[in-house]
């Protein structure tokens, strides 16, 4: 973040922290969790004890923070170093980014910042002013991003119930502040699994690592009874749909795959490609993590300005309005975004770095983005 | 533990108190050592011992799933017991691992037997599987069919590095996961063996029997064969550390253990000979698996392919790191020499 426009940012997260306090009440078992806060263009600060609401508004208060963190696991000792902390269990915890579903939209609102001379410019390769291919992918998010991250969450909650017996009650939906969702499973019966189980649990959830075999289909000599049914429940069922399309042409869709020589290779390659299409899109390396400190709900994300709020309503919800708490009064930056975006349904862009009058939050917004020049 | 009868007795013997049921039977230690009419159950218990050591399944005088004759049951129980107090004498860990192993997988295979009977014998195997893994095994609908508790599944299945034990894999519905009684037997079998090697690592060291001077003279030839000139050299880092200690305790290093082994020495110039006798002493050693797979990591085999050591955090990842401040600033447990060096 440019060092003119911290300022600016700094003011408006404090006065945010100051008015909506009852928007991060601290979690369940805060004694038991880890705390962490990053200072605007700082380091990280970890292991700290939070154990009241009281003690949490003092953190921000004195710290100023520009990003806050709380752990998904629980320990003994919150705030002594990691090997001394004494590990007693860990929420799941997931995280969907729209980043991550490559729609073809994002090409749209994603633009590139050069690295050697600064330059932004639309998407491309090279730094069109200088030719570096030292680039840094810049992307606002659209609406059409937020839906894609809502159906995989969906897909996810589907799994989390029906396969795994986890009740819905459990289960939090957040919007994460910028690009994605972040869903919290706490108090199940997984809190105590291990990173090496929750790694099997991604695969499981993510349709990866799947043989022929839990299809019925053999290698050598496949037999027509030992496939699966459509009406079958967990992947078994999901994934016969896709496959076999309906219980009508399941049975010629088997013949098709047990009198062709290379049946087994094709049906492997069906089961990958599906991988893409019913497998949930997370980010694995976050669920397999146990001493992770994961965004804290209700704070700011420094990367957009926005909040991570809970979504009661995840069908209706729209992240650039619910999620915006920043003020609309005028503020002047030099914009250089040649994408456009919505905030508060009021569209903002593109800017070809000049100096524009705009709503603090969407001017927040281009400055977290890093979308933004020094007056 | 739970009420065993005849035939379980016989198929589960490690399940006995064995002081208890010597008494029971009055005998004495001292009697096996001098009685030629029981001569019989000390050569069953050395031939118990060997077997295990050979890899190979002691075969029972169990037959149709129940115990044959009269006779059976004294030879089964007594010659476990037996064969535990002539390991507890030889004191050597090797074997003791490898007799648990052994005496667990035929366990499992009563356990895969009993699980699909319809009769009681289905609710004392399961008794047994919670006693030793907390698992709770209830019957599906259709036949030979049962469900665990995914959390359960989970904890123990990724001990396997087969792609068929991944969740994926499995029939998974309403946070249950289905199995046939031979995986649900096979998902205990290191319980079954951690139990059997802890009752024989923490039973009272017997005063020695002088009757058993020949047998102990057997098995410590036996022994002999075990015994691996040690490697550490104070240039490894803690983690390879930590797996060689494992392996030479005969103690069952996973997967990615001897994975991480197995590269880390190749990486840093062994050759298949100096490293293979390492793997020796692993509860279910077999030198020519062993060959090949070291071949195969060295790239001499298969698809060509060289193995390279895995990451610092791949290592954290598996739960084999035990990392000290020697380590500080590697990425890679292959850069603990060079770091040493540079800093001597």
């Amino acid at each position: 973040m440019l060092e003119e426009n911290l300022p600016l940012v700094e003011t408006a997260f404090k006065k945010y922290y100051f008015e909506n306090f009852n928007l991060l009440p601290v979690p369940t078992r805060s004694s038991e969790r880890e705390f962490g806060y990053q200072k605007f263009n700082g380091g990280m600060n970890r292991h700290i004890g939070i154990k009241s609401n009281e003690e949490l508004r003092l953190m921000l208060i004195t710290n100023n923070p520009s990003d806050v963190y709380c752990s998904n696991g629980y320990y003994s000792f919150p705030n002594l170093p990691m090997s001394e902390k004494d590990w007693k269990e860990a929420d799941l915890i997931f995280d969907i980014d729209a980043k991550d579903l490559n729609l073809d939209c994002r090409k749209e609102h994603t633009c590139i910042k050069c690295l050697a001379c600064s330059e932004i410019s639309s998407l491309q390769l090279t730094c069109p002013s200088c030719k570096s291919t030292k680039i840094e992918i810049k992307s606002v998010t659209c609406i059409n991003c937020i839906n894609g991250a809502k159906q995989e969450v969906f897909k996810l909650k589907k799994i989390l119930e029906e396969d795994l017996a986890i009740k819905k009650e459990k289960i939090q939906v957040y919007f994460s502040g910028n690009e994605g969702f972040h869903i919290h499973v706490t108090d199940s019966v997984y809190q105590k699994l291990g990173s090496r189980e929750r790694n099997d649990l991604v695969d499981y959830i993510m349709f990866r690592g799947i043989m022929p075999e839990t299809f019925g289909m053999k290698k050598y000599k496949p037999e027509r009874s030992s496939f699966v049914n459509i009406d079958d429940k967990g992947w078994r069922g999901r994934a016969s749909k896709h496959i076999f399309g309906s219980k009508s042409k399941r049975s010629k869709a088997i013949t098709e795959i047990i009198s062709d020589p290379n049946g087994y290779t094709i049906f492997q390659h069906k089961l990958e490609n599906l991988r893409d299409v019913i497998g949930v899109k997370i980010d694995p390396n976050v669920t397999i993590d146990i001493h992770r400190i994961f965004r804290l709900p209700g704070s700011l994300n420094s990367k957009s300005g926005m909040s991570k709020i809970l979504c009661e309503n995840l069908e209706t919800i729209n992240p650039f309005s619910d999620a915006c708490f920043i003020d609309d009064e005028k503020t002047d930056i030099v914009a250089d975004c040649p994408i456009e975006f919505t905030l508060k349904n009021k569209k903002f862009g593109p800017y070809q770095n000049e100096k524009v009058t705009i709503p603090k939050y969407a001017a927040i917004y281009l400055i977290c983005k890093g979308l933004v020049n020094a007056t | 533990m739970t009420d065993l009868g005849q035939d379980e007795m016989s198929k589960y013997p490690f399940l006995a108190d064995a002081g208890q049921y010597l008494k029971d039977q009055g005998f004495t230690l001292d009697q096996f050592g001098s009685d030629p009419d029981l001569q019989l159950f000390l050569d069953k218990a050395i031939h118990r011992i060997k077997s295990a050591a050979n890899g190979i399944l002691y075969k029972s005088d169990i037959k149709d799933n129940e115990t044959s004759s009269d006779a059976t049951l004294p030879i089964e129980v007594f010659s476990f017991l037996l064969a535990v107090i002539l390991l507890k004498l030889n004191g050597n860990n090797t074997l003791i691992r490898k007799f648990s192993l052994a005496e667990a997988r035929r366990a499992e295979d009563y356990l895969k037997k009993d699980l699909k009977e319809m009769s009681d014998k289905v609710e004392l195997a399961k008794k047994i599987i919670y006693s030793l893994s907390s698992i709770t095994v209830e019957n599906a609908d259709k036949k030979n069919e049962f469900f665990i508790p995914v959390y359960d599944y989970l904890k123990h299945s990724v001990h396997f590095h087969e792609k068929e034990w991944k969740l994926i894999n499995r029939h998974v519905e309403d946070g249950k996961v289905f199995l046939n009684s031979e995986k649900v037997a096979r998902l205990v079998r290191s319980e079954l063996s951690n139990f059997i090697s802890k009752k024989i690592l923490s039973a009272n060291s017997p005063s020695m029997v002088t009757g058993f001077k020949k047998s102990l003279e057997e098995l410590a030839s036996l022994a002999k064969k075990y015994y691996v000139p040690t490697m550490i050299s104070t240039e490894y880092p803690p983690c390879i550390k930590h797996a060689i200690d494992v392996m030479e305790k005969g103690e069952n290093l996973p997967h990615s253990g001897r994975f991480l082994l197995g590269t880390y020495l190749l990486g840093i110039g062994k050759s298949i000979e100096q490293i293979a006798p390492l793997f020796k002493n692993a509860p279910d050693y077999n030198e020519k698996i062993t060959m090949y797979q070291l071949n195969h990591l060295k790239g001499s085999s298969g698809s060509g392919t060289e193995y390279k050591c895995p990451s610092c955090e791949r290592v954290k990842s598996k739960d084999l790191c035990f990392a000290t401040s020697d380590c500080d600033g590697i990425i890679n447990p292959i850069q603990f020499k060079k770091k040493k060096i540079l800093n001597a």
